[in-house]
C-alpha cells in the first residue's frame, strides 16, 4: 500500500483493523505500522476514532461490553489478542496517559510505584530507585522529591499529568499511548510534557493523540491522519504537513474543518 | 418586586424556615431528654404536711399545680412506702395544709423492695448481745461495714450455689444424652452418673443450710422506722440500697449521692421490675446486638454492592435488583421481625437443635429467640442501607481513576481492593452510620427475636464458652416501652424513661461518632481533589 508507511522493525502493526461499538462501525479496515522508539501521532477531527484506536493496543476498549474488533494488532510480532499474551502482561508493556491526568488518592510516592506493587515487587531500595528514575524521567523530580510522602492530589494540573507519565515509565514499557496528554494544560505545561516526549523518545515507542497540529508537527516523528474511521493519509511529519497528498489531509491541517 | 421573586427570596427564606423548624424539633426533643433524664437523681428535699384533719404526710413534691376544679394549687407528693400506703403518689390541695415544713432528721431510703421509704429512724434491732453506742446515724455507719461484709459472704454463697446447680445441670444432660443415644445404654455409665448427681445433691443441701443460716443472721440487723404519721416500720439493713437525708445535706454531699446513682445506672443491675437500680444489663445488649448487627451487615452490604456495581453486567436484571433493594429499605420492621423469627428462630434454630441437641429437646436451644437471632434479623433489616450507600459512593468515583488503574497492568480485583474500596469507604461508612443508627432505634423485630424483660445472664461472661449468642438480652429501645407502658406503677416509672431514653440516644451517639471520625480520617485521606 503505497500511501503507509512500512518499517524493518515496527513495534505495533495493525492489519485490516476494524471496530465496533454495538452494531455502529467505528474503525474500517485500517492497516497502520508504528516505528520504534519514535513519536507517532495521530490527527483527525472530533469523533474520528483516534481514541478507539489508540485504546485497541492495550485492548483497553475490553472494558466495553459492547465493543467487538476485527482484523489483528501485533505487539512485536505477537498477535495481542492471542492467548500468549495475557492483557495484564500487555498492558504492562503498553502503558497510557490519558487526557484528564488520574492520579490516585495516594502519596506521590505510591503513585509512582503502583505498577510495580501490584506486579508484587515490594523491595524498598527498588521501589525507591524507581520512584527517582521515573520522576526524573517525567522531569518532576526536583519539584516533588521533598514531598514524596504527601498526597497526589495536592500537585498542580501540570504536575499531576507528568506524575501520571512517571507512573506509566515506571513499570518499564515498550509503548507509551498517550490521549491528548496537554489538552487540559497551559501552555507552558505543555511545553514542559512537550519537551518530555522528546526525551522520553530515546528509550520508548511514543503514539499520541492531539488535536493541536503545531504539536504534532512539533513532536512527531511520523503523523496518521484519520478521518470518520478511515486512515486516510499516513506518513513522516514533515512530508504530511509539507505537502499531503491527499485533499482531505490537506484542508484539516490546513484549518479549513475539523 | 418581580426581581424580587425572581432572585428567589422567598424560597430561600422558606429553606431557612424549614431547616429551623426541624433543628427546633429535634433540640426541643433533645433538651427535654435531657434536662428530665439528668434531673432524676438529684436528691430533692423531704417535705413534711400537717393537714387540716391532723394527718401528717411526707414525701417529695414532685409538681405543684393549679386545681382542675380551680379550689386554688394542689401538690403531687411521692410519698413512697409503697409496703404502708398501697400507692406511692398523692395529691394533697394547698388549702389543706396548716404547716409545710422540711425536717431536718427526715430519712430517705431506696430499699431492694418496695421503692422508697420516707420516715425517721428510731431505733435499731440487733442480734442479741450487738451493742451500738452514739447517736443513731453514727450506729447505722457503724453497723454498715458488718451487714456489708455479711452480704458478701452471702453472695459468696449464691456463686457457689451457681456453680453446684451448673455441675448438676451437665449431669442431667450427660443422662439424658446417654439415654438418648443407645437403645439399650451403658448401664454403669448411668448409674455412675446417677451417684455423682447424688453426691453433689447432698452438698447443694448442706449448702442451702449454710445459705439459710447466713441469712438469718444478716436480717437479724434491723433498722426500726417510723413514718411521718408515726407507724412503725422494721427494714432489715441489708435491704437498704441508700440511706439519705436529703434536708440535711450540702450540695456537695448531693453531688456525691448523684454520682453514685449515675455510676449505679450504668454499671448496675435492674431492680424492682426495672423500674430502679441500673440498666447495665439493657446497655450491654444494645451495644452487643449492634455490634453484631454491624459484624454481620457491613460485609454482606459490601460485598453485593461491589458485585452490583462492579461485576454484575448493566441491564434490566441488575436495575430490578436495584429498585428491590431500595425499596426494602421501606418494609415495616415487624415484618422483617417476623421473618426472622420464622427463618432464623424456627428454621435455622430448630434444625440446629434437632441435628446438635436432640437430647434436649422439646426444650430448645437455639430454636427460640436470642441475641443472635436478634442481630441477624436486624442486619437483614440494615443491610440494603450499606448496598445502596457503596453503590453510590463506587459509582461516584471517576472512570479515570479505574482505567488508569487497569492501564497499570492491575486486575479488576486489584483495583478494587487498593483503589476503589479505599476511595469508595467515606460513603459507605456514611452507610453504616445510617444502619447503626436504624438499628438502634428499632424494637419492634426485637420483641418476636429474643429481647426479654429481664434477662438471668450475660450474652458475653465468664463462663465457658464466654460467647453465648443462644441468649436472650435486654435492650434499652425495649427497656423504654416496657416500663414507659407495660409498668403496673407507670408514675414511678417516668423517671427511668427519661434516662432510658437518654442513655439509648447517648449510645447511639457513642458509636456513631466513633464512625464519624473514622469517616472524616477517611474522607480526609481520599477524597479525590478536583483541580
Ligand atoms: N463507549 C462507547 N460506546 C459507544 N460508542 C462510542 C464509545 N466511545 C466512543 N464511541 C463512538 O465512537 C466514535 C469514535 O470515538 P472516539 O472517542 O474514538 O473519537 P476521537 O477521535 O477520540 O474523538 P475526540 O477527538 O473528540 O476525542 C464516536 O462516534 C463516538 O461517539
Ligand atoms: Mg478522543
Amino acid at each position: 500500500m503505497s500511501k503507509h508507511s512500512t518499517f524493518s522493525d515496527p513495534v505495533i502493526e495493525a492489519d485490516n483493523l476494524s471496530f465496533f461499538y454495538g452494531s455502529s462501525q467505528t474503525l474500517h479496515d485500517i492497516n497502520l505500522q508504528f516505528p520504534r522508539k519514535q513519536v507517532t501521532a495521530l490527527i483527525g477531527p472530533s469523533g474520528c476514532g483516534k481514541s478507539t484506536l489508540l485504546r485497541c493496543f492495550n485492548r483497553m476498549n475490553d472494558l466495553v461490553d459492547s465493543a467487538s474488533m476485527k482484523g489483528n494488532i501485533r505487539l512485536n510480532g505477537t498477535d495481542i489478542n492471542s492467548s500468549g499474551l495475557d492483557v495484564i502482561e500487555l498492558r504492562r508493556r503498553v502503558g497510557m496517559v490519558f487526557q484528564k491526568s488520574n492520579p490516585f488518592p495516594k502519596s506521590i510516592y505510591e503513585n509512582v510505584i503502583y505498577g510495580l506493587r501490584i506486579a508484587g515487587v515490594n523491595n524498598r531500595a527498588i521501589l525507591d530507585e524507581t520512584v527517582e528514575k521515573s520522576l526524573q524521567g517525567a522531569g518532576l523530580w526536583n519539584e516533588v522529591k521533598d514531598r514524596l510522602q504527601q498526597s497526589a492530589l495536592g500537585l498542580s494540573g501540570g504536575q499531576m499529568q507528568r506524575l501520571c507519565i512517571a507512573r506509566a515509565i515506571a513499570v518499564n514499557p515498550e509503548v507509551i499511548l498517550m490521549d491528548e496528554p496537554c489538552s487540559a494544560l497551559d501552555p507552558k505545561s505543555t511545553a514542559r510534557v512537550e519537551e518530555l516526549i522528546g526525551d522520553l523518545r530515546e528509550q520508548y515507542s511514543i503514539i499520541i493523540v492531539t488535536h493541536n497540529m503545531q504539536q504534532a508537527a512539533r513532536v512527531s516523528d511520523h503523523t496518521a491522519f484519520l478521518y470518520e474511521g478511515l486512515l486516510i493519509e499516513y506518513g513522516p511529519t514533515k512530508e504530511l504537513f509539507m505537502k499531503p497528498k491527499n485533499k482531505q489531509t490537506e484542508d484539516y491541517i490546513t484549518g479549513r474543518f475539523g | 418586586m418581580r426581581k424580587y421573586l425572581r432572585e428567589g427570596e422567598p424560597f430561600v427564606w422558606a429553606t431557612a424556615a424549614t431547616l429551623a423548624l426541624t433543628l427546633i424539633i429535634s433540640a426541643v426533643l433533645i433538651v427535654v431528654v435531657l434536662v428530665n433524664g439528668f434531673g432524676v437523681f438529684w436528691p430533692s428535699k423531704l417535705a413534711q404536711v400537717s393537714l387540716t384533719d391532723g394527718q401528717k404526710v411526707m414525701g417529695e413534691i414532685i409538681r405543684t399545680e393549679e386545681h382542675p376544679d380551680g379550689s386554688g394549687l394542689r401538690y403531687q407528693f411521692k410519698t413512697g412506702n409503697r409496703d404502708l400506703y398501697g400507692l406511692d403518689f398523692r395529691w394533697i390541695s394547698q388549702e389543706h395544709v396548716t404547716l409545710l415544713e422540711y425536717p431536718e432528721d427526715a430519712v430517705g431510703l431506696e430499699r431492694q423492695e418496695y421503692g422508697n421509704f420516707y420516715g425517721y429512724l428510731k431505733a435499731f434491732s440487733l442480734p442479741e448481745g450487738r451493742v451500738e453506742a452514739g447517736s443513731l446515724k453514727q450506729q447505722y455507719v457503724e453497723l454498715l461495714p458488718e451487714v456489708q461484709r455479711r452480704m458478701e459472704h452471702l453472695d459468696d454463697l449464691q456463686d457457689e450455689v451457681m456453680v453446684l446447680s451448673r455441675k448438676m445441670q451437665k449431669i442431667d444432660l450427660e443422662t439424658q444424652e446417654l439415654l438418648y443415644e443407645s437403645k439399650n445404654p451403658d448401664v454403669s455409665a448411668v448409674q455412675e452418673l446417677g451417684r455423682r448427681e447424688a453426691v453433689l445433691k447432698e452438698d447443694f443441701a448442706t449448702l442451702l443450710t449454710r445459705q439459710n443460716k447466713a441469712m438469718d443472721g444478716l436480717e437479724a440487723f434491723v433498722g426500726i422506722f417510723v413514718d411521718a404519721a408515726g407507724k412503725e416500720k422494721n427494714i432489715p439493713l441489708s435491704h437498704i440500697v441508700r440511706f439519705y437525708e436529703p434536708n440535711n445535706m450540702n450540695v456537695l454531699e448531693k453531688l456525691v449521692f448523684y454520682l453514685g446513682k449515675l455510676v449505679e445506672l450504668i454499671f448496675g443491675e435492674p431492680r424492682e421490675s426495672n423500674t430502679e437500680g441500673g440498666l447495665f444489663p439493657a446497655i450491654f445488649g444494645t451495644v452487643v446486638l449492634i455490634f453484631l448487627m454491624s459484624i454481620i451487615s457491613f460485609p454482606l452490604g459490601v460485598i453485593a454492592a461491589v458485585y452490583l456495581r462492579e461485576y454484575s453486567k448493566e441491564g434490566p436484571v441488575v436495575r430490578l435488583v436495584r429498585i428491590a433493594v431500595n425499596n426494602l429499605a421501606g418494609i415495616p420492621s415487624i415484618v422483617y421481625g417476623i421473618f426472622g423469627l420464622a427463618f432464623f428462630v424456627y428454621g435455622i434454630g430448630g434444625s440446629i437443635d434437632a441435628l446438635f441437641f436432640p437430647e434436649r429437646l422439646p426444650n430448645p436451644t437455639f430454636g427460640t429467640g436470642g441475641i443472635l437471632w436478634a442481630s441477624l434479623t436486624l442486619s437483614l433489616l440494615t443491610v440494603p442501607v450499606v448496598i445502596v450507600s457503596t453503590d453510590e459512593a463506587l459509582g461516584a468515583i471517576p472512570g479515570g481513576i479505574r482505567e488508569g488503574s487497569l492501564a497499570l497492568g492491575s486486575t479488576k480485583f486489584q483495583t478494587l481492593m487498593r483503589i476503589l474500596l479505599p476511595m469508595a469507604s467515606p460513603g459507605i461508612m456514611t452507610g453504616f452510620i445510617l444502619a447503626m443508627a436504624r438499628a438502634a432505634g428499632e424494637v419492634a423485630p426485637l420483641m418476636i427475636t429474643g429481647v426479654v424483660k429481664l434477662a438471668p445472664a450475660l450474652p458475653i461472661d465468664g463462663v465457658f464458652p464466654f460467647i453465648h449468642l443462644e441468649r436472650k438480652f435486654m435492650h434499652l429501645g425495649f427497656h423504654i416501652f416496657d416500663i414507659g407502658f407495660q409498668s403496673p406503677n407507670v408514675e414511678a416509672a417516668k423517671p427511668m424513661v427519661y434516662i432510658t431514653t437518654l442513655l439509648l440516644v447517648l449510645v447511639v451517639l457513642l458509636m456513631s461518632s466513633v464512625a464519624i471520625v473514622l469517616r472524616n480520617r477517611m474522607k480526609k485521606r481520599y477524597t479525590y481533589g478536583t483541580f
